[in-house]
Formats: C-alpha cells, structure tokens, sequence
C-alpha cells in the first residue's frame, strides 16, 4: 500500500530555464556513438567519385573499360547512367554529368569492395576534356557573349528576387545624408568535422533505404527522387548520428543519388564517403554576393530608405544559395525602421563552386552592410551609434514593409543592456580619440545588430511537424518526432518539455526521430525553427497525454482533474501537493482495466505564419527576434591582425528553455560568425579551390575565442513553446559587423571586402595612412 | 599488394597482435581493422585532432603515424578513459558542461584533455586554451570545453594511476 502525505509530495519546480544535459552526450564523449562515417554494413561496397579538376570543359572521350576490369570492382557509373534524371532548385543538376561546369564535377563512380580499390579504379578511367572559357565572377557571367553555363539558362541568369515599398526617388530627395558602398562578402564552408557520407541499399520491392546526415529527412525524399527516377515514397531517409551540418545537409547534393545508383546497379549497400579534400572541394559554400547598399536618413538621424542591389556568385549549379535573398529582404527591409526599401537580387551562373544554405542564410552577408552601414551614419550626424540605432529601433506591435509583424519586439532592451553592461559609449569616445595618436596597438569597440526570424519561416506549403507520444506501462515515455537532431540539442529540450509537462524524470524520455517510416513529417532544421516548431510540438502532445491521464485518474481516484497535476512521477493533488498514485501504477490500471486504454496521443502543430508568396509580402514567420553584439578588439596596425578581447551578448530569446543549450548554441554560433570575419576564406581562382585543407582554410581555434557576456532578453513570445523564440542563427549573423565597427573604431578604416584578415586590415591601414600624408 | 607485418601493441590495457601493411595509418587500423571507431577521422593530415589517441603516454595525431610503428607500444584511445564506475571525470565533465554538441571532435578533445591534465594537474583556462589548439570544434566555441577542462583542473582527476582515473587502463586490467 503506498502512503502519501502532503510533507513528502515533490513541490511544484519548473524545469524551464534550467541546465539540462545532452542526452547523447555520454555516449559521445566515450567513443560510443556510432556515426554515420563509422557505420558498416554486410556486403557493403565503397563508392569513390571522380571530380572533373576543371572548371568547365566537354567531354571529348571517356573510357571505363579497365576500370571495369579491376579485381573487387562491381561497377563503374557515367553520366549516360544518370542522363536525363535532373534534380535541384531549378532542376539543373545530374547525379554524374556529361559536361563540366564547376571543378568538383562527379564525371564518374565506381563501387568496389575496398575504398583502395575503389580508389586505384578512379585512376584507370581515362578522360579526354575539351576545355572551355570560363566565367569566374557574375559580373563576368551577366556580360553580354559571356560563355554560357546551362544552355537553357541564358545570360547565365539563375534566381532572381525583388521587392519594392514606397517613393525611392522621394525619400532620395529627402535625405540629408546618404551612404553608399559596394560589400562583396566571400566564399566560406561549413567544415562540419563529419565529412559528407550516404549509404544507400535498395530492396527487391525497389524501395531505397539511405542512410544519410540530411537535417530535412521528409522533403529530402521529394529532391532526391527525381535524381534516381523513383517515387519519393519508395525512400526510406534513416538519419544516424552526424558531425555537423549548420544547413549544408539542406539539400540533395550529388553524391547522395550517386551511392543509391551504385547500389541499385550492384544490389548491395554502397557507401560513399568523402575525405577532407573532397569535403571541402565538393560541399556546398556560403554564398559569395556583391551587395551595392545605399541608406540615407534625415540630419536629425532619422531613416529614410535602404536600397540594396545584389549579385550573387550562383556558381555552377542551383542550390539552396541563390534563395538566400528572401532572408537578405528581410533585414534590408526590416533592420531598424526604414520607410522605403528597395531591394533587388539576380543569381548568376558561374563556373565556381555552388553554394547551399548555411547557419544566417543571407543575413550574415546583408548584417554586414546593414550594421556597418547604420555605423557610419551615426558618425555622418555626429550621434552615438547607439543613440542613433536606438532612435531608429522598431517596438512591439510595429510591421516592417514586408509585413513581418514584430510582436513581441526587445531591440531596445538588447541594444540598453548590451551598451551598459560593455561600457559601450564611453568607450568608443575614449578609443576614437586615440585612433589617431602614435601607438602600434589601437583599441576599438564595435556595436552591431540584426533581426531574424525567430519562429520559423514559412517558405514551404507548411512549416509544421508531426508529434507522436505514448507511454509504456512503465511511465517510461517516447517521443517519436519529425525534429532531426545534428548536435544542436534539440533532444535536451524535448526531453526537457517532456518532464515539465509529464513530472516524469528527464531520464525517462526517449526520442525517435531518425527514421522517416516511423517519425512524422517536419520540414527540418533550418530557419532557427526547431526549440520554437518542435518545443510546441512536443508541448501539445504532452499536455494531450496529461488530459488523457488526468482524466482516468478522475474515474479512479474520484477525485477532479481539474485539481490534479503530474509532478515528480505521480498524480498529485494541486491544492496541497498529495500525491495519490503513482504514474506508471496509473498507467497499468488504465491499460489493464475492463475499458483499457493506451496513452498514445498524436499532435500536428502548425505555426501562425503566412506563406512566403511570390512577392515577398506577408508575416512569414511566427516571431522574429534581435541580437546586439558589442565587439571589443585590439587591432596591431604593424601586422593588421585583429584580436578580440571580448563580446557582449544581448539577444532576445523569448525566454530561455534549456540554459546550457542556448549557451552552447550562441558561443558556437559565434565561433562560425569569428571565423567568417576574420580567417576563413576559399581561394577559388579560376573556378579551381586553392586551399582544400585545414592548413590553409583556417577554422577559430581555443585561443582565439574571446571571453563572451551573454546577456538573455526574455520578450515571453505569445506563441512560442513557454515564450521562447528560435535563436541560433543571429550569433552567427552579427559578430562579423560588430569587429567591423570596432575596427573602424580603433583605426579608422572600414573593410567591405572581408574576411578582415590580417593582410587586408594592414594593407586598408597603410592606404589609408598614405593617403593621410598625400593630402597632408 | 603491399606486404603485412605483424605487430604487439597494448591497446587500453589488453594486448593486441595484428598484421598490417606498411602503408596503414594508425588511425585505418583502429577503425577499419579493429572496430575501435571511438576514434575519428576529419582531415587525415594532422590538422583537426579528432584522431587523437595516446601513445606510450603522449598524444598523436593518429592519421599520421603508421600502423607497423605501434609495435611494442602503449595505446590508449577514448574507449580506454574509464572511470570504475562509468565515464571518467573528464568525460563527465564535457557531459554535465554542455561541451558535446554534434560531439565528432569530442574524442579527440577529451584524450587531449586527459593528457593535459595528466601531465599538468593544476592546468588554467589559458594553458587549457593553448593545449586544445590543435583540436578543432566546428560546434561549441570551445567556451563549454575549457569550463570543462578547468572544472576538472586541480582534481586530481587524472593522475596516472593515482586518482580516480585509471590512465587507460580497462578496469579488469588495472
């Protein structure tokens, strides 16, 4: 007989806010987590690709006939398997090619069993090229006669985006000063530490089974489809463990349908993994643009309009990069308050490496004309940066021109307590004074902002996902959700609900979500969507299951479910914290009574957003959302190298679910953000990557990562999962402008061209200083 | 095909032989030969530290050092790094400090880790730092990875045989 008193009933805690440890994280930190990259199955064969290393060329003559021959090789691939089965954005790209267009051009595919063998047979095809004129900028590619790429594209013409809101030439005419530069933001990767990897196994029903580190596993079925000519239903997408994704796993990428042709040619599992080389050679980029940005406003420091005239580098093939600019409108439009916009993006084909998403799609490139621009108006009017970004910020209840509504609005408050907690306007004053004294070292101090959104982004049909959720006779709870986990935590947080909502011990909650023929559908990670569109996924389902719960323990207990709660495993009473039953007993009895029931409830959540449209016009995501970021730098005028002394973090987060993953996820976000201003960046001369390695791609290390104050604005988004907003993608999107004002701040110079590498920041220093002495 | 050679080697406390080609990496022989994929493979030329294992007391870059030089040696990869009852106080701190997100350089880092504060039990955040240069984390911002670090720093925790570490050892062995 259990006895319960009020004394040792569990007081009622919330978990929401609280530290919560990954759940896979043991397993990780031991060795134990079985990867994609470490997965073997029996009689799986390995799949190598042979890359064009050419930028563009036809193919004269291919021979595969010794290849064919080598002991242990059980098929070798060519574009003619693979002719006529398009797939991507605008259907302009082929698992194996018949023409080159970009260097890592997959020409052919062998699967043998060994990866030495597979290997040695890439070296017995034998390929004659014809090589072509290539065009290596999109201002070279939009060029009247330039060669032409795809011939059903012509001008080279890709993607194009536009949108307009007021009177351009009136709010002209009515600024009193306006900027104007050229930003040409470069070529980056995602260098997730798990390099690109697919299995691919057909059945004899002609089903394919893939293994594969896709962060979107159900449209992932619908893209892949058409590059193998089956039906997106005969696709089952198995998600194992990855190292990494940030985006670059948005999209079918070639050597995905090139493991299931060799597989469906040799009848057995094929996995084709790649090695850093090709990772970096052959993933998809960030997008590479020249922004030409005007901005003006009124003496008294007031916003008139921002124009933005983008070309973006589409490079060979069409990805999810040349879509960026329905993000980049969205800051144009919606970076402070200005009136009158006027945006317009062309995609141009390239021979250079193509670009997929990645973590701030198109807000990374854009904050960094947007902040930089907002910095150097401030100095026009002579205002305090902040003052002037204070004076322009948008409050609660405001729409932007394209009809983003931004509810629960806490710029100002990110903006406030950033400034305050960095000594922000004191600093500036006292380090621009010495900008122009002797000394190697300058110091500087940066302010820089941007708007996301925050609670997905509707620009597919849906932007929802399906939730499962039973109970075992154990109270051991299962969640079986469309949210794929790829190292951001969406698990912790899961879990973390779960145990709010259930009283149930975090331990106690698993989660099912790598298998698209048991988890719903989902649109996938991206968009900062996942803690907002999965957290109340999860919340729905679990506070359904507590209904059902609630309910039976009314029929059995007598007592009103309405007075009842779930805490610390059991059913207790809400007025004095008695618990009467334990949940998983309760859960047995209902099972196992003469009307038995399950608690095994189903939830699809579907966010209050408005599709995209094709004009651009419409509140696209369910919350949107700020970050400051405050940069203080010491720059070395000598060599131009930067170092960052600290940042100051205030973002509005709607309110904080799982403290230690909202941390992690805005330190490490910053890191790509750190990496993307100061180092990384992809020599791609003539269409060839001139630096496919660590070595000389440099990736943030221990001890260049700056001390970090994090500062949470908690603005309780109504519709948000307990008030929370998405939040990872602004850390990523703000630092890069943040050290650029703080350059500016320490030297005077302003670099539109990063990353501010030492080389660049030394050389803008010793131009700037000639030119000082010249008009001396 | 290129000639075999056998080699002994203790691998986390137990004796292994094994023949080998002369061209094997260390790195291929854990993962492909013996199943030990705890170890992870990210760059293959030393650059990125997820391969990192300990040999005869010091860390490597497992991806350059050729399987036939094991012989003779001590290895120890993270799969060695146990604590009696369960993950060792190093593991346990990346776990309870949020320092595995994606968690493919987490091996690496924590061998690392491990060998740092072996052989300097009081180690500070900036020695921490300059220890973990050479392991590359594309995930975390390495801030969750040094208040791990530090949180283990002046613990003891990973004196030889001494403390609660068993240096690599498998339980059974020690």
């Amino acid at each position: 007989m259990e006895k319960t008193t009020a004394a040792s009933s569990p007081a009622k805690q919330t978990l929401i806010g609280q530290r919560i440890k990954k759940p896979d994280a043991p397993d990780k930190a031991t060795g134990k987590t079985r990867y994609i990259n470490d997965m073997v199955l029996p009689q799986m064969l390995f799949g190598k690709v042979l890359f064009a290393g050419r930028p563009h060329a036809r193919i004269v003559r291919l021979d595969t006939t010794a290849a064919e021959k080598l002991p242990g090789v059980h098929a070798v691939l060519t574009g003619k398997d693979a002719a006529g089965l398009k797939f991507g954005f605008v259907r302009d790209n082929v698992a194996l090619k018949d023409k080159v267009r970009c260097e890592h051009d997959e020409i052919a595919a062998v699967a043998a069993e060994t990866e030495d063998i597979a290997r040695r047979a890439l070296e017995l095809i034998e390929v004659e090229y014809e090589d072509l004129p290539g065009v290596f900028t999109p201002e070279a590619g939009a060029k009247e006669g330039a060669p032409l790429i795809h011939e059903n594209f012509p001008g080279n013409k890709s993607l194009h985006f536009e949108i307009q809101h007021g009177d351009l030439a009136a709010a002209e005419a009515g600024s009193d000063l306006i900027v104007d530069n050229v930003f040409r933001p470069h070529h980056v990767t995602h260098c997730c530490m798990g390099t690109s990897c697919a299995i691919a196994d057909f059945d004899h029903n002609g089903k394919l089974t893939i293994w594969t580190q896709t962060q979107y596993p159900y449209n992932y079925k619908m893209d892949l489809a058409p590059a193998l000519g089956i039906n997106p239903g005969d696709i089952r997408v198995i998600q194992p463990p990855v190292g990494g994704a940030f985006g670059s796993k948005l999209d079918v990428y070639p050597y995905e349908p090139i493991a299931a042709l060799l597989a469906k040619k040799t009848g057995r599992p094929v996995k084709v993994m790649y090695s850093r080389e090709e990772e970096f050679k052959a993933s998809p980029t960030r997008q590479a643009a020249i922004i030409h940005m005007r901005t003006g406003c009124t003496r008294d420091g007031t916003l008139t309009f921002r124009a933005a005239d983008v070309l973006l580098d589409n490079g060979a093939y069409t990805s999810w990069g040349p879509t960026i600019p329905v993000i980049m409108m969205r800051t144009v439009s919606g970076h402070y308050r200005v009136p009158v916009v006027d945006f317009k993006a062309q995609a141009i084909y390239t021979n250079n490496p193509y670009a997929g998403s990645f973590r701030g799609y198109g807000n990374v490139q854009t904050t960094y004309a947007t902040a930089q621009q907002m910095d150097m108006l401030a100095d026009m009017v002579d205002m305090d940066p902040l003052a002037f970004h204070l004076k322009n910020a948008q409050k609660s209840g405001e729409v932007t021109p394209q009809k983003s509504f931004l509810r629960e609005c806490a710029l100002t408050e990110c903006l406030q307590t950033a400034a305050e907690a960095s000594d922000y306007s004191r600093k500036r004053k006292e380090y621009a004074a010495l900008r122009e004294q002797p000394g190697r070292y300058k110091k500087g101090i940066g302010l820089a902002s941007s708007i996301h959104n925050a609670g997905g982004a509707k620009i597919h049909k849906s932007d929802g996902i399906g939730t499962i959720l039973k109970m075992d006779d154990y109270a051991r709870v299962t969640v079986i959700t469309g949210a794929s986990e790829i190292g951001q935590g969406i698990d912790a947080v899961i879990t973390l609900i779960v145990a709010e909502e259930l009283g149930v011990p975090l331990e106690h909650v698993t989660i099912v979500n790598n298998d698209s023929d048991i988890a719903p559908w989902d649109v996938g990670v991206h968009a900062s969507r996942t803690t907002f569109i999965a957290g109340n996924g999860t919340r729905r389902a679990a506070r359904k299951a507590k209904e059902q719960i609630l309910r039976a323990a009314e029929k059995m207990l007598g007592e009103p479910a309405q007075g009842l709660a779930l805490r610390g495993g059991s059913v207790v009473r809400d007025r004095d914290g008695a618990a009467l039953i334990k949940l998983d007993r309760l859960l047995r009895q209902m099972h196992f009574q003469p009307e038995p029931e399950l608690v095994m409830v189903t939830d699809y959540y579907e966010p209050k957003s408005e599709p995209e449209g094709a004009k651009h016009i419409s509140d696209h995501s369910a919350a949107y959302s700020h970050a400051v970021h405050i940069a203080e730098i010491t720059v070395d005028t000598l060599t131009g190298e930067i170092t960052v002394d600290k940042v100051t973090v205030a973002q509005d987060v709607g309110r904080v679910i799982n403290r230690m993953g909202l941390e992690g996820q805005i330190e490490g976000g910053i890191a790509i953000g750190l990496g993307y201003a100061l180092s990384e960046n992809m020599r791609i001369e003539n269409g060839m990557l001139r630096n496919p390695g660590f070595r000389d791609y440099k990736l943030i290390t221990a001890p260049e990562m700056p001390p970090l104050d994090l500062h949470f604005i908690e603005s309780d988004c109504a519709e948000g999962p307990y008030g929370a907003k998405g939040i990872s993608e602004l850390p990523t999107i703000v630092i890069a402008p943040a050290i650029a004002n703080a350059l500016y701040n320490a030297t005077g110079v302003r670099i539109f061209n990063p990353p501010m590498s030492p080389e660049t920041v030394a050389r803008a220093i010793h131009e700037k200083r000639q030119a000082t002495t010249q008009a001396a | 095909m290129s000639v075999e050679t056998e080699i002994r080697f203790r691998l986390n406390g137990r004796e292994v032989c094994l023949k080998v080609p002369a061209t094997m990496k260390t790195l291929a022989m854990l993962r492909d030969k013996l199943g030990m994929t705890g170890t992870k493979y990210a760059c293959g030329e030393g650059e990125c530290g997820a391969c990192t294992i300990k040999v005869d007391g010091k860390t490597v870059n497992s991806c350059l050092m050729y399987a036939v030089d094991c012989d003779g040696r001590e290895l120890v990869t993270v799969e060695g790094l146990r604590a009696p009852d369960g993950l060792h106080p190093v593991q346990q701190a990346f776990v309870d400090h949020g320092a595995v997100q994606c968690g493919f350089c987490t091996p690496g880092m924590i061998v690392q880790a491990h060998y740092l504060l072996e052989n300097n039990p009081g180690l500070t955040r900036e020695e921490a730092q300059r220890g973990l240069e050479g392991n590359l984390c594309r995930c975390t911002g390495y801030t969750k990875v040094l208040d791990a670090v530090e949180a283990v720093a002046g613990k003891g925790a990973c004196a030889g045989g001494k403390g609660a570490c068993l240096g690599g050892r498998a339980p059974d062995a020690a």
